[in-house]
């Protein structure tokens, strides 16, 4: 059983890791030689880069807004009680539920009837609002655990809401939030659906990219990618992993 | 001269309609230990958070040292308070925790180094001024909790519960410790618990609570020895043993006739004559007699359990049951009838209604 579900997790991934060192210009398994010139041609293709950056720039910057505001709300919402309580927990758990291409065609819809943005900030406010909700859920999760006692013994001592909130709630739900931070971070980068409606003229995310890409090429450049691309997931997992010990709250 | 703390007329509730406090008064004196005792839903534990500032108030004032506090948030009062769960701070270790209080009120360094010494000192935890809050018992992180509160030297310090987390032997010590505390600094404590005993040993005065409204205020031994209704009786650890109708009232005791006979009471409430009463004693006052006499009264047994220290005895009478505990003599009297004695100074009639 433990060997299958191996086989099923890791499989596709090693094929892949496998063919993108194969020499010969078609995707195989196993690989009839070694070469590490996919590596290097796809690093080099300007197209790959550019999009690369773009969706590095987009799942940043999404995460940071999302942060900055989902943080506020998840401790709102945990802390008090008022009318649009129950609302907001039903809208975090939207995502969940209504299909990412439902979505996608829906902030469509919306920004081509707002036309002010233009495609790289349609494509960051897209991001933000999927990625959002993860924020205010995970805020939300960690001050479950801590006792709000706590932050009445930090008002009593004399700490205003501001001081409260920096010096006492924000340390002890720190871990909770660099988790949300990586997930929201992965979840913008991979994002295909959103960024599939969103994208424009000459501005595509990474993932878009290889899609189209491999619509025209068969080779293992997109192995070679795709390689790149979990190796630098696992790795800033494992490095939070190293400094916070979330993988709990992942 | 002014109460330092009033309340006045305050009503606290979440609707109109649903209210835990309403027209609730109460006055301490600077320096006093009050405990506000009482089952939970009371009120003792929403009359705490009003008076920190978690609370405002629907109607009524908060007056602290001719100061109206009604409206002012939590941090610019000046109250320590100590938690049931502790509430420390868990990313700081002791003495961090202490020194926050001062810190937020900008004290200078070498100050802030002095007076945590001083409260840690005070608290005997020297030496676990770097320990984080996961790694000291729980008697020690209350004592965490305490050198916190009285370091910012503050106006009131308020205690919600703060021995309940403990167990037994360790509440014994706290509880030494508090008052040690309290009186070394003459500090005007608000103690809220369900405790009596604590109430009593802590206290310089008890107000007894039910229902959002104080049933008893008092000394320790007034409240102890003089419960003026049922329920502080009982919450004081009476019980219910007779009940009868008033007969005649002289100065220092009053008459009961109960069924056929006449009893010898106390009384700590204005009673009249003719009105419905229940008498109220503790169950180690009650004797056991073969014979009836004065002051007694022919009663049923039911069950009895041998507990070590005593022999608890449940006896039935009228549709009251209640224990008996025996300490000296062991044994029931082999009879078919037993009688059950109080002397008058142990017994008291206390308005049915």
């Amino acid at each position: 059983m433990l060997f299958v579900a191996f086989i099923i997790l890791l499989g596709p991934f090693l094929v892949i890791f496998f063919a993108s060192f194969e020499p010969t210009s078609t995707l195989r398994f196993p690989p009839t030689g070694f070469t590490l010139s996919w590596f290097k041609k796809v690093i080099a293709m300007p197209m790959f880069q550019k999009s690369f950056l773009l969706s590095l720039r987009l799942a940043l910057l999404s995460s940071f807004f999302a942060l900055l505001l989902g943080v506020p709300v998840g401790y709102l919402t945990a802390r008090y009680d008022f009318k649009l309580k129950r609302f907001i927990e039903l809208l975090t758990t939207l995502p969940v539920i209504i299909p990412g291409m439902v979505a996608g065609l829906a902030l469509l819809k919306f920004f081509v009837l707002l036309n002010v943005f233009d495609v790289e900030t349609t494509l960051l406010v897209g991001h933000t609002a999927i990625v959002l909700p993860y924020v205010v859920r995970s805020t939300v999760a960690s001050l479950v655990n801590f006792p709000a006692s706590v932050e009445e013994a930090a008002m009593s001592l004399g700490a205003t809401p501001l001081k409260n909130f920096f010096l006492v709630v924000l340390p002890n739900i720190r871990v909770g939030i660099v988790s949300a931070f990586i997930l929201t971070f992965i979840t913008s980068f991979n994002n295909v659906p959103i960024s599939l409606f969103l994208t424009g003229p000459g501005v595509s995310t990474l993932p878009i990219v290889m899609m189209t890409y491999m619509e025209y090429y068969y080779n293992p450049s997109i192995a070679a990618l795709s390689t790149l691309l979990i190796g630098a997931t696992l790795a800033v997992v494992l490095l939070a992993q190293k400094i916070f010990g979330i993988s709990k709250l992942l | 001269m002014m109460s330092f703390l009033r309340l006045i007329d305050i009503t606290v509730g979440y609707q109109k309609d649903n209210t835990v406090l309403k027209n609730f008064n109460l006055s301490v004196e600077k320096g006093t230990f009050l405990s506000l005792l009482g089952p939970s839903g009371c009120g003792k534990t929403t009359t705490l958070r009003l008076i920190a500032g978690f609370l405002e108030p629907l109607a009524g004032k908060v007056i602290v040292n001719e100061i109206d506090y009604t409206n002012l948030p939590p941090h610019k009062r000046k109250m320590g308070i100590v938690f049931q769960n502790y509430a420390l701070f868990p990313h700081m270790n002791v003495f961090e925790n202490v020194a926050f209080g001062l810190k937020m009120r900008k004290i200078e360094k070498n100050e802030i180094q002095r007076r945590v010494k001083q409260a840690i000192t005070m608290v005997g935890l020297q030496g676990l001024e770097n320990r984080f809050p996961s790694q000291l018992s729980g008697g020690q992180q209350q004592r965490v909790g305490i050198a916190r509160a009285i370091v910012i030297q503050p106006d009131l310090l308020l205690m919600d519960e703060p021995l309940s987390n403990l167990d037994a032997n360790l509440r014994l010590e706290m509880r030494n410790e508090i008052k040690r505390i309290q009186r070394e600094l003459k500090i005007t404590t608000i103690y809220v618990t369900h405790d009596q005993s604590e109430a009593i040993a802590l206290s310089d005065q008890v107000a007894v609570m039910n229902e959002g409204k104080i049933q008893q205020f008092g000394t320790p031994q007034e409240i102890y020895f003089n419960p003026k209704n049922r329920f502080v009786a009982k919450f004081m650890g009476f019980q219910e043993i007779a009940s009868g109708v008033v007969k005649e009232i002289f100065q220092n005791h009053a008459l009961v006739t109960v069924e056929d006979k006449v009893m010898q009471t106390r009384y700590t409430a204005d009673l009249s004559v003719g009105e419905r009463v229940v008498l109220v004693t503790r169950p180690r006052k009650i004797k056991i007699q073969r014979e009836d006499g004065q002051n007694a009264f022919c009663a049923s047994v039911l069950s009895e359990l041998f507990q070590g220290e005593n022999l608890a005895v449940v006896v039935s009478f009228q549709d009251k049951q209640f224990v008996v505990e025996m300490y000296e003599q062991r044994e029931l009297p082999e009879a078919e009838k037993i009688f059950l004695h109080v002397s008058a100074d142990d017994l008291i009639a206390l308005k049915e209604a």
